[in-house]
């Protein structure tokens, strides 16, 4: 369960964050909506261990564990995940090689066995059906001339292949076709069981009516400022933000 | 003895011989000599600067060595020709393929300093191939200066890699001279991760329309290490290819230096030359000098350099982390990317293997 008690956070003197509070028990699937800038990603960020905020007040714990005092890796290796609104290019490193590092470095931390680079393609390239992404993506470097719909998947692709307890989808499915948005919704909902929660970061109802979100959120200037049902959703599709802060 | 270039020479401005130039070096006696690679290949081994006839499994081609008069006015050049008493020296006839050869010096001034001037000598003639892959090592204070003179004929190829491994208190100063003919191919990668101070210094002379080159590098350096990579290539005839990259990682008070010149000679239409010169940073001490130039005096041709210097990106490290990647491993995955690129001439499945493993000991070593 990931539980979130009046986090304040800045960047620099900025303040970003400003008392956020949400729970996300074991099992669900949460949604956060919110007009740019209301500090979504600060939030997927601070809670992934990103460098350069300081964290002003409140806690994050997951499955009870203090999570804001763990490394990034050791944050991963406890088993969350964050698929970027902006997936990072890394000229020079193999996308199968550094997935297979991540897993393995997961997979160690967790004291299991770790997994040849044969037993790693032919898990990768199950996955890359599901996906209905071509096996080329693995032999390319990581996200380097990746179409913007092409980074998502392949986000969502580690994310197939990690198997996080906690995923945070950073608008994963922006730039997303109709068919990929599809196809990554039913990543999603393939991992979705008891032990696994999501909150996924989204300016679209259209992704909702894929992956079906238990509660739905609003977040504006660094507040959480109304929950609902997936109806909120809705409601926001028909009416937009305004009005919202004041509720 | 020649003396030693000064920095009042616009060659030596960045690299400062006046630390070696207060040694005084010992007549080199019989020496220890740890176990050597030898990577599965034919291995010529010069210990101190002597071939040593029992550790070596010489190719049949290897010729007994003989002075030669020094031509130019390199002042390490010069100063080898005056000391040379030893080198591997040979010519491989027309048509031969001879597959990859190992040359491994090994030097030990640790009873007391040391000075060793091979001068090594190698001839492919026309449609020769070889593989050399040159590895330097050695222990306690000693100075490194061989001098490698190479003279490819028509529509030869030679692939000279080198590991530059020696000691952490030595001096490598190496001159490497390629005369390439018409379609003939120098390709060389060198690895620079060992020594106090070195330089090496190549000059590539594109003789022959559509000769081509590769002068690839990656120099690792920490501490209190200084790496100098020159080059000068000429383009002398129409058609020639040269391209450069060289990569620097360096760490601590670490200082790296590049000094790349392309000479374009009036005839040499359609050159085409390319450099680029990188610098990775690890630590705010860390210093890297540049000096790219171009010379050019042909109207048609294609010559481009870039050159830059930065740090480790930290969104590449946080994406890294994020994904369960320790912090130490993320960084080491962005330096091996870092140094791909230079290293893609490196075919030959023994030598990338040998760097890999270099550059991944040069990482843990830290
Ligand atoms: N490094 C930074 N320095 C200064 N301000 C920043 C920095 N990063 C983010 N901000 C500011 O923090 C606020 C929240 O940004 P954030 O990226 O979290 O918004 P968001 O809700 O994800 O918006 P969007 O829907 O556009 O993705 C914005 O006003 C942004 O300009
Ligand atoms: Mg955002």
């Amino acid at each position: 369960m990931l539980e979130i008690k009046n986090l304040s956070a800045s960047i620099g003197d900025k303040e970003i964050l400003r008392g956020v509070d949400l729970t996300v028990p074991d099992g669900e699937i949460h949604a956060i909506m919110g007009p740019n800038g209301a500090g979504k990603s600060t939030l997927s960020y601070v809670l992934s261990g990103r460098e350069g905020y300081e964290v002003t007040g409140g806690s994050a714990t997951y499955n009870g564990e203090n999570i804001l005092a763990l490394t990034p890796e050791a944050r991963a290796a406890a088993g969350i995940f964050l698929a970027f609104q902006y997936p990072v290019e890394l000229p020079g490193v193999g996308n199968a090689n550094f997935i297979r590092t991540a897993l393995n470095a997961v997979k160690r931390a967790r004291g299991e066995a770790e997994l040849d680079a044969v037993a790693f393609l032919k898990l990768a390239r199950a996955e890359l059906k599901n996906l209905s992404m071509p096996d080329d993506m693995l032999k390319r470097n990581v996200n380097v001339g990746f179409s913007g719909g092409e980074k998502k998947r392949n986000e969502v692709l580690q994310m197939a292949l990690l198997r996080p307890g906690l995923a945070i989808l950073d608008e994963t499915d922006s730039g997303l076709d109709i068919d990929a948005l599809k196809i990554v919704s039913d990543g999603v909902n393939a991992l979705r069981s008891p032990k696994f929660s999501a909150l996924v970061i989204t300016h679209y109802q259209r992704l909702l009516d894929h992956i079906v979100p238990d509660r739905v959120h609003v977040l504006s200037a660094g507040r959480i400022v109304r929950s609902g049902g997936p109806e909120l959703a809705l409601e926001l599709e028909a009416h937009g933000y305004v009005g919202q802060e004041a509720a | 003895m020649t003396a030693l270039p000064s920095r009042k020479l616009e060659a030596w401005r960045y690299t400062d011989l006046r630390s070696l130039a207060a040694i005084s070096f010992a007549e080199a006696a019989p020496v220890a000599v740890p176990e050597l690679p030898d990577l599965g290949l034919p291995r010529i081994v010069f210990i101190n600067g002597a071939f040593d006839p029992v550790r070596s499994t010489p190719p049949d081609f290897l010729e007994k060595f003989s002075r030669v008069a020094e031509a130019s006015d390199l002042p390490l050049a010069l100063i080898n020709a005056e000391q040379a008493q030893d080198g591997m020296t040979f010519s491989l006839p027309e048509g031969v393929d001879a597959g990859a050869i190992l040359l491994v010096s090994y030097a030990s001034g640790v009873a007391a300093p040391v000075a060793l001037h091979p001068r090594h000598r190698i001839t492919l003639g026309l449609g020769a191939k070889l593989t050399l892959i040159e590895i330097a090592m050695g222990e306690g204070v000693y100075w490194h200066n061989p001098v490698i003179d190479i003279a490819l004929h028509a529509s030869s190829a030679l692939s000279h890699y080198r590991l530059q491994n020696e000691g952490q208190d030595a001096f490598h100063l190496a001159t490497i001279r390629a005369k390439i003919a018409a379609g003939a191919a120098y390709e060389s990668f060198s690895l620079v991760i060992g020594a106090r101070l070195s330089r090496a210094e190549f000059h590539a002379t594109l003789l022959g329309p559509k000769a081509s080159t590769h002068l690839n590098a990656a120099q690792l350096l920490r501490g209190h290490q200084h790496g100098d990579f020159t080059s000068v290539v000429a383009h002398d005839a129409p058609h020639c290819g040269s391209r450069q990259t060289v990569k620097s990682v360096l760490d601590g008070p670490a200082r790296g230096v590049f000094q790349g010149r392309i000479e374009v000679a009036r005839a040499a239409q359609k050159t085409d030359g390319y450099q680029m010169n990188q610098a990775l940073l690890l630590s705010p001490d860390a210093e890297m000098d540049i000096k790219p130039e171009l010379e050019i005096f042909a109207d048609d041709v294609k010559c481009s350099h870039g050159a830059t210097i930065g740090a480790l990106d930290p969104e590449q490290i946080f994406y890294l982390r994020s994904r369960g990647i320790p912090e130490d491993q993320a960084r080491a995955m962005l330096i091996r990317a870092f140094l791909t690129e230079a290293l893609e001439p490196v075919t030959d499945a023994a030598a990338r293997e040998m760097f890999e493993a270099a550059i991944e000991a040069w990482w843990v070593g830290q």
